[in-house]
């Protein structure tokens, strides 16, 4: 097992090892990011004035559904699995992932995937148009024809990650260090076993979901087709079985991100670990049972709509442990606040706000004026973007120096915190005010009392969108010219990872270490 | 790695493929049935039933309840289509029958299927059709016109707060699923 890397792009092929495929997972994400990054600035930059300036309806709706499926399935999604891939290996002290040959082909399968979902944009007809949400009949009687790709790309995408779980799953399960009981596991460890487990749930659901358009298109039945006897509602159910689970999915390795960071710069161990592991697998079960608060405009029952409006509010009780829990954390620590810090607060703090609005959105007689307005792009992307995407740079930021055994700049780390918090607030936080005045969202155009918020919410995304170019150059120095990071990097971080050296070995723990 | 850990690796994924799979088929084949039965017994969506036997159950003449009948035509759908009476007092448990026309004013023959649904969806139970053009697909050739019969029973069992029922039936154009030489036998 001494063997190193091997050269050239025959190393990036076809390598076994956990850390080369976190890198390509963590790149790749960050590529999507990217491209996503550019959709939503083409439609800020429409929305940056009423009236029609820049592209017409039609792509406009490419634009929002392409934004969202490149930012959810492309940027998010596998960020978060090649952060599992770096560290799950290195925090439970096992050598490599348990099937490593499985990890390179669901890594492998992504970019084309992604290569298929972006070529729709050059086909007649242009790329999927339905929101990200694919609604039938949308999405099947008025689809446009590349919609076989994006349903094909869906169905990618799904084993990729289908895969990657499976893997997770048979990584923490079978090889943990000799001592290393459950409750002995780190955080990120415990919340990516039971997004795991959430993932082999229903992403299969959407496999099914996909393929049901997919005969419904071309195979002549009518699954959603009332002609047929079909019902359009049944999409909506099956879809939104799949797609709460599949917000806690982006979000719960955040927790588990956030639960690592806190304490190495609050000085003290997490609070309440065991209730933290209580309260993620609470909201990895109920996640299961509100599906229907995403319809209730749809026509429910008025127990259906209570039932599903209770359950949801449910949700922040374990959720309000946690935030608890990490503000106890750092209550009486001897804080100091280093750029993973920096975005750990914030998450702590906006997410938290995110959370708040989801709650307005739960009470179901208050969501009939709230349903498809700007106020849930603002609540979404509350929870989305300072919860996942700054979980995300944080733990870039804390485990860099681990990787690759340099220092990050901490002055432009914290540039690029300011900036990025900045520019989302100015984004997204106006969008609530709009939506309450009753600006629907997917719109190319609006009315001109919304025209302010609008202007500001551009000018922000714009500056939230320098800040990633930012972070690009800052990590690219660190690679190539960062002053060397010690073992340790930070004042005795908790955890196996910090116990090798910096950067970390090609190998790791090949002979297990010992859990006391 | 010892032989005994790969072994339960190879265990682990096995049983985590199985759940796969079994989510899959409970999504494609389990999920769209079980929605259908649940729309059946709450009358959710207005699904009506199909085809009633009418019994020789007694009728309410105390009681009167107002159906009334709606008609829709689905996006491009070319057919002239609407009741001949937009609404009728009946009594419960009296068969009655009323008739929709349908013209086809186009120069191609069509084949159109008819979808009901009811308001408030609570009387969706409670609303029999004993005979109905929606059980079947309706074929007209170019030109025609048709008559298209309904009988229909309110159950004697409706709730007492109802006493307006709202028939709607949304006509869809299925010229195209349908096969080719059934239109053009005619």
């Amino acid at each position: 097992m001494a063997h190193g890397p091997a050269k050239g792009i025959s190393r990036w092929l076809f390598t076994t090892n956990h850390k080369d495929i976190g890198t390509m997972y963590l790149w790749f994400s960050f590529a999507m990011f990217l491209m996503g990054g550019v959709f939503a600035l083409v439609i800020r930059a429409e929305l940056f004035e009423p009236g029609l300036q820049i592209v017409q309806p039609e792509f406009f709706n490419q634009m929002t559904t392409m934004h969202g499926l490149v930012m959810v399935f492309g940027a998010v999604m596998p960020a978060f699995v090649g952060l599992a891939n770096w560290m799950v290996p290195m925090m439970i002290g096992a050598p490599d992932m348990a099937l490593p040959r499985m990890n390179n082909w669901s890594f492998w399968i992504l970019p084309f995937a992604f290569a298929m979902l972006a070529s729709t944009l050059l086909m007649e007809g242009g790329a999927p148009n339905f929101g990200w949400t694919f609604y039938a009949p949308l999405s099947t009687t008025y689809a446009p024809p590349s919609v076989t790709f994006f349903i094909f790309a869906v169905h990618i995408m799904g084993a990729s990650s289908i895969m990657g779980s499976i893997n997770i799953i048979a990584t923490i399960l079978n090889m943990r260090a000799p001592g290393m009981t459950f409750m002995k596991m780190p955080l990120f460890v415990w919340t990516w076993l039971i997004t795991a487990y959430l993932l082999i749930a229903v992403m299969p659901v959407l496999a099914g979901v996909v393929t049901m358009m997919l005969m419904d298109i071309h195979f002549g039945t009518s699954f959603f087709d009332a002609a047929g006897g079909g019902d359009p509602v049944l999409f909506q159910h099956v879809f939104w079985f799949f797609g709460h689970p599949e917000v806690y999915i982006m979000i719960l390795p955040a927790f588990g991100v956030v639960s690592q960071i806190i304490p190495t710069f609050a000085r003290k161990p997490l609070f309440g670990y065991a209730s933290m592991v209580y309260a993620t697998s609470s909201i990895a079960f109920l996640s299961f049972i509100v599906w229907a608060h995403h319809m209730f405009t749809v026509g429910m029952p008025v127990a259906g709509e209570l039932f599903f409006m209770y359950a949801t509010m449910l949700i922040a009780v374990p959720t309000g442990v946690k935030v608890f829990n990490w503000v106890t954390t750092m209550f009486k620590g001897s804080m100091t606040f280093e750029t993973p810090m920096l975005f750990s607060l914030a998450f702590v703090v906006l997410f938290t706000i995110g959370g708040f609005s989801g709650l307005m959105l739960a009470i179901a007689p208050a969501d009939f004026q709230y349903h498809d307005t700007y106020f849930v792009v603002a609540h979404f992307h509350y929870v989305l973007v300072p919860g996942a995407i700054f979980s995300i740079t944080a733990a870039v930021y804390y485990w860099l120096p681990k990787w690759c055994g340099r220092m990050y700049d901490e002055t432009m780390g914290k540039t690029h915190f300011w900036l990025a918090f900045l520019g989302l607030n100015l984004t997204f936080f106006p969008m609530h005010f709009v939506g309450l005045a009753g600006m629907p969202r997917r719109i190319p155009d609006y009315a001109l009392q919304f025209a302010d918020f609008n202007m500001i919410a551009s000018v922000g995304a714009f500056l939230f969108g320098a800040a990633q170019i930012l972070f690009l150059y800052n990590v690219i120095a660190t690679i190539k010219k960062g002053k060397p990071a010690t073992d340790e990097v930070w004042e005795n971080p908790e955890g196996l990872e910090w116990t090798v050296a910096s950067p970390a070995p090609y190998h790791t723990f090949t002979t297990p270490p010992q859990v006391k | 790695m010892t032989d005994s850990v790969q072994k339960s690796i190879l265990a682990t994924a096995l049983r985590l493929s199985g759940v796969v799979v079994a989510m899959f088929v409970f999504a494609v084949y389990i999920m769209p049935p079980m929605y259908d039965l649940f729309c059946e017994i709450t009358g959710l969506n207005g699904k009506t039933g199909g085809q009633y036997q009418a019994t020789d159950a007694k009728v309410d003449e105390s009681r009167w309840v107002t159906v009334q009948f709606l008609a829709t035509n689905n996006e491009n759908m070319p057919w002239s289509f609407k009741p001949a009476l937009t609404s009728i007092k009946v009594h419960p448990g009296e068969e009655v029958e009323v008739r929709y026309l349908a013209v086809n004013p186009t120069s191609a023959n069509m084949v159109g299927q008819a979808v009901p649904s009811v308001v408030p969806f609570k009387a969706a139970d409670y609303f029999h059709k004993t005979e109905c053009f929606c059980f079947n697909q309706q074929i007209l050739p170019a030109g025609q016109q048709a008559e298209l019969p309904l009988r229909f029973i309110v159950d004697l069992d409706l709730p007492q707060q109802i006493t307006t029922i709202t028939l709607s039936y949304t006509l869809f154009d299925v010229t195209e699923r349908t096969t080719t030489n059934l239109v053009s036998s005619l």
